[in-house]
C-alpha cells in the first residue's frame, strides 16, 4: 500500500496515485496527500490503476476528501479501477458523488 | 512492576551490572570451581551441581536465572537434564548454555536441539562468559516484558468485552423493543453485530404493517456501536407512530448526518411490510442487492442509493421500490459479510455463488437454512460464521405473524372526550407531507382510543389516501390490477403530484365521549372530481369497483360510511366501547 501525488502543470489538478489495498492504514497517508501545502487544488483525480481493493473506511475516506475539496461543489473523479473496486463504488452508490471513469 | 522492570532493562543494556542467580551444573570439580570463581566475581550468586539428577534438585531449590550445564554427566546427561529444566521453568525463560569439550558441529548442534540456548567451550574464556551472560539476561528480561504486556492484552481484552457486553445489554433495551421474533422474519445476526456495525430492527406499524431496518455502519467497535442508537430511537419512535418510510429514513439521514464524522455512514435497507395489501416497498442504499423470491421468480433489488448520513437533507433521495407479494413470497436482505465471506484460499463467496444457490433452491421452504450452510461450508472450518447478517422476510396474513399489537392500554389518565379539529392540507404540502400520523397524535389523547391504534390508523391513512389518491390526482386502483399498472400507478402519482395547484384535502374530525366508550366521526373533503357512490348502495365493492379494498376495510371498521356532494365528500363514524 503506497500512494503517490503529482501535480498538473496548470497547479488546477493533484492526481492521487493509490498502490494496493486502499483500507484504513492508509487513513494518515491518504490525508496527507490531499491536504498538501500546495492545495487546494480545483479538481482532484484517484487514479486506481493499480489499487486492488478498497473497504469502508477507504469510502469513509473519499468523503473525507470530497468534504476537504468544497462537498457539493468538489470536483473529483476516481479513474482506472478494477472490477473489484468499481462493484464496492457501485453498491454504495458512490457515482452520485464522485465521477467515475 | 513495570518501572523495576524497565530499569532492570535499561541497566543490563548499558552492561551494567545486576546480580543473578546462576545455577552451574558439572560433574568435573575443578571446572566447577574455576566457573564458580569467574561468576562470583562478576557478581552473581552461584549454586553448584554434581550431575544431571543434582541439577533438577538445585533447580527446585535455588530457582536460578540462567544455568550452565555440562554436557556430559553420570547418572543423567546434560541433554536430559535440559529437557526437565525446560519443563519446570514452564513460562519463564530460563537459557541454559551447555558447557562443552566436544567441538564438532553434530555435538553442538545436539546441545541446542535438547533445548539449549547457547554452548561454551572449554577451556572457558571469562570475557565471553560475561558476554553470554549479560546477552541471555537481557533475553530474559525482554521476555518477562513480553509475558507481562501479554498478560496486559489478556486483561484489557476482558475489561473491553465486560464493556461491550454492558454497552449491548443498554443497545438491547433500546432496539430490541422491535418484533424481530415475529413469524415472518428469520435472521442471522452477530449476538455483538453492533459492535461489527450491523443493526437489525423490526417494528410494527399501528396499521398492522410492519418496518424492517438492516443497517451496517462503517467501522468497528464503539463508533459503529454509537450511531446505532439514535438509528434504533427514531426507527422505533417514528414507527409506532405510524411515520411512513421515507419520513423515517429523511429523519434518520438528517441525524447520522449531524451526529457522525464525516467518512463515517449507514449502508442501509429498509422494507415496509404491508400485510393487508400484500405489498413492500423497499429503500436500499449502500447495501448490496437485495433479492425478491416471487414464486419461482427471482428479482434482484439493486441498491440505488446513497447510505445513511452522507447526504444533506435536502438532496436525501428516499424514493422506494414497490413489489407486490403473494402469501408465501420473501425478501431477502444481508449485509456485505456474506458476499465477502472468504474462505482458506482467500477467495470470496461473491455474488455468483449466492445467486446459484437461490437458483437451485428456489422452491425450498428452508431457502435461509440452505444460504447459511452454503455460505459456512464454503469458509470451512475456522471461519467467522458469527459475522454473518443475513434476514428472511416473508409477506403472510396477519393474524400468523404470532404477536400482539402491544401498544399501551387504558392506563386510566383522563384525556379530552368531546373535541373537534379541522385540519385542511394544500397544494404543493400535499406532495411532501404525510397528515396522518399527526392526525393520529391527536386522535391518541382519548385513552380508550390507544389500544385501537391499529384500527385508526387504517380508517384515517384509508380516507386519507382515498382523497389523494383517486380524489385528487384521480387515479383509478384497477389500474394496479397488473404488475405492469402496478409500475405505472405509482409512476403517474409521482407525476401528478407535482401539479397540484389549487387542491386541497379538508379533514375534519370530531370526538364524542360516551358513559363507557365514544364516537369518533372523521369527514375528509377533497378538491377532485368525486365519483358516483350512488352505485355502492352500502354494498361491499368488488374487486374491480372504482375504490376497491380501502372501502370494503372501512366497512368493516366503521358503523357508517356515508359520501356526499360529488362523491368528494365521505364521513365516517367510529364507535368503541370501553
Amino acid at each position: 500500500m503506497s500512494i503517490t501525488t503529482s501535480r498538473s502543470d496548470d497547479n488546477a489538478e493533484l492526481t492521487i496515485r493509490i498502490k494496493g489495498r486502499f483500507d484504513f492504514s492508509s487513513h494518515q497517508e491518504f490525508r496527507d496527500a490531499y491536504e498538501n501545502p500546495e492545495g487546494p487544488f480545483e479538481q482532484y483525480k484517484i487514479d486506481m490503476t493499480e489499487t486492488t481493493y478498497l473497504d469502508s473506511s477507504a469510502l469513509g475516506m473519499l468523503l473525507l476528501l470530497r468534504d476537504y475539496a468544497g462537498g457539493d461543489n468538489a470536483k473529483i473523479c476516481i479513474t482506472n479501477c478494477n472490477n473489484d473496486v468499481r462493484k464496492i463504488l457501485t453498491i454504495s452508490n458512490f457515482e452520485q458523488l464522485f465521477v467515475i471513469q | 512492576m513495570k518501572q523495576s522492570l524497565d530499569s532492570e532493562m535499561a541497566s543490563s543494556v548499558l552492561g551494567s551490572q545486576k546480580t543473578l542467580k546462576i545455577l552451574i551444573a558439572d560433574d568435573n570439580q575443578s571446572d566447577r570451581m574455576i566457573l564458580q570463581n569467574i561468576v562470583k566475581k562478576q557478581g552473581h550468586d552461584t549454586a553448584t551441581a554434581v550431575d544431571g539428577v543434582d541439577a533438577i534438585e538445585k533447580f527446585s531449590e535455588f530457582r536460578p536465572d540462567i544455568v550452565l550445564l555440562d554436557a556430559l554427566m553420570p547418572r543423567m546427561d546434560g541433554f536430559e537434564a535440559a529437557r526437565k529444566i525446560k519443563l519446570l521453568a514452564g513460562e519463564d525463560l530460563i537459557p541454559i548454555i551447555f558447557l562443552t569439550s566436544l567441538s564438532d558441529a553434530e555435538s553442538l548442534a545436539k546441545c541446542l536441539e535438547a533445548g539449549g540456548d547457547d554452548f561454551l567451550s572449554k577451556p572457558y574464556n571469562r570475557i565471553i562468559l560475561q558476554a553470554k551472560i549479560n546477552a541471555f539476561n537481557r533475553m530474559r528480561i525482554m521476555h518477562k516484558t513480553l509475558l507481562r504486556q501479554r498478560d496486559q492484552i489478556a486483561e484489557h481484552n476482558d475489561h473491553m468485552v465486560r464493556e461491550q457486553q454492558v454497552a449491548k445489554t443498554v443497545f438491547d433495551n433500546v432496539a430490541h423493543v422491535g418484533c424481530l421474533g415475529a413469524n415472518n422474519i428469520k435472521h442471522l445476526l452477530s449476538p455483538l453485530a453492533v459492535f461489527n456495525g450491523d443493526v437489525l430492527l423490526a417494528c410494527q406499524k399501528p396499521s398492522g404493517g410492519m418496518h424492517v431496518l438492516l443497517g451496517d455502519f462503517t467501522g468497528h467497535g464503539l463508533p459503529a456501536a454509537i450511531g446505532a442508537m439514535p438509528l434504533a430511537e427514531i426507527f422505533y419512535g417514528m414507527t409506532s407512530k405510524g411515520y411512513a418510510l421515507g419520513d423515517i429514513l429523511r429523519e434518520v439521514n438528517q441525524k447520522l448526518r449531524k451526529i457522525l464524522p464525516v467518512g463515517f455512514f449507514c449502508c442501509a435497507c429498509m422494507a415496509e411490510l404491508n400485510f393487508e395489501q400484500e405489498e413492500i416497498e423497499i429503500w436500499i442504499g449502500g447495501l448490496p442487492d437485495c433479492y425478491l423470491v416471487q414464486g419461482d421468480q427471482l428479482i434482484k433489488v439493486a441498491s440505488n442509493r446513497l447510505p445513511l448520513g452522507i447526504l444533506k437533507g435536502e438532496a436525501f433521495d428516499a424514493r422506494t421500490y414497490r413489489f407486490e407479494m403473494k402469501h408465501g413470497d420473501r425478501v431477502y436482505l444481508w449485509s456485505d459479510g456474506i458476499v465477502e465471506a472468504t474462505n482458506a484460499k482467500g477467495e470470496m463467496f461473491g455474488e455468483q455463488r449466492l445467486q446459484q444457490v437461490f437458483n437451485a433452491n428456489l422452491r425450498e421452504l428452508n431457502l435461509f437454512e440452505k444460504i447459511r450452510r452454503s455460505v459456512v461450508d464454503f469458509m470451512g472450518e475456522g471461519g467467522p460464521s458469527d459475522d454473518l447478517t443475513l434476514v428472511e422476510l416473508t409477506m403472510m396474513p396477519v393474524k400468523e405473524l404470532g404477536i400482539e399489537n402491544n401498544y399501551l392500554t387504558n392506563t386510566g389518565l383522563k384525556g379530552p372526550q368531546h373535541w373537534r379539529m379541522a385540519y385542511e392540507l394544500c397544494s404543493d404540502s400535499l406532495a411532501v407531507f404525510d397528515p396522518v400520523p399527526l392526525l393520529l397524535q391527536i386522535a391518541m389523547e382519548v385513552p380508550g382510543l390507544r389500544t385501537r391504534n391499529g384500527e385508526m390508523f387504517t380508517i384515517l391513512s384509508e380516507l386519507y389516501t382515498n382523497a389523494l389518491e383517486h380524489g385528487v390526482l384521480g387515479l383509478h386502483s384497477k389500474l394496479k390490477g397488473s404488475p405492469d399498472g402496478f409500475a405505472e400507478y405509482y409512476r403517474l402519482r409521482e407525476e401528478r403530484i407535482r401539479r397540484l395547484d389549487g387542491h386541497f384535502v379538508k379533514v375534519d374530525v370530531r370526538h364524542k365521549g360516551a358513559v363507557a366508550g365514544g364516537v369518533l366521526t372523521i369527514r375528509v373533503e377533497d378538491s377532485g372530481k368525486g365519483f358516483d357512490y350512488q352505485k355502492l348502495d352500502g354494498k361491499l365493492p368488488g374487486p374491480t369497483c372504482y375504490s376497491g379494498r380501502g372501502t370494503a376495510l372501512l366497512l368493516s371498521m366503521c358503523s357508517r360510511v356515508e359520501y356526499f356532494g360529488q362523491g368528494n365528500i365521505v364521513e365516517v363514524d367510529y364507535e368503541w366501547q370501553a
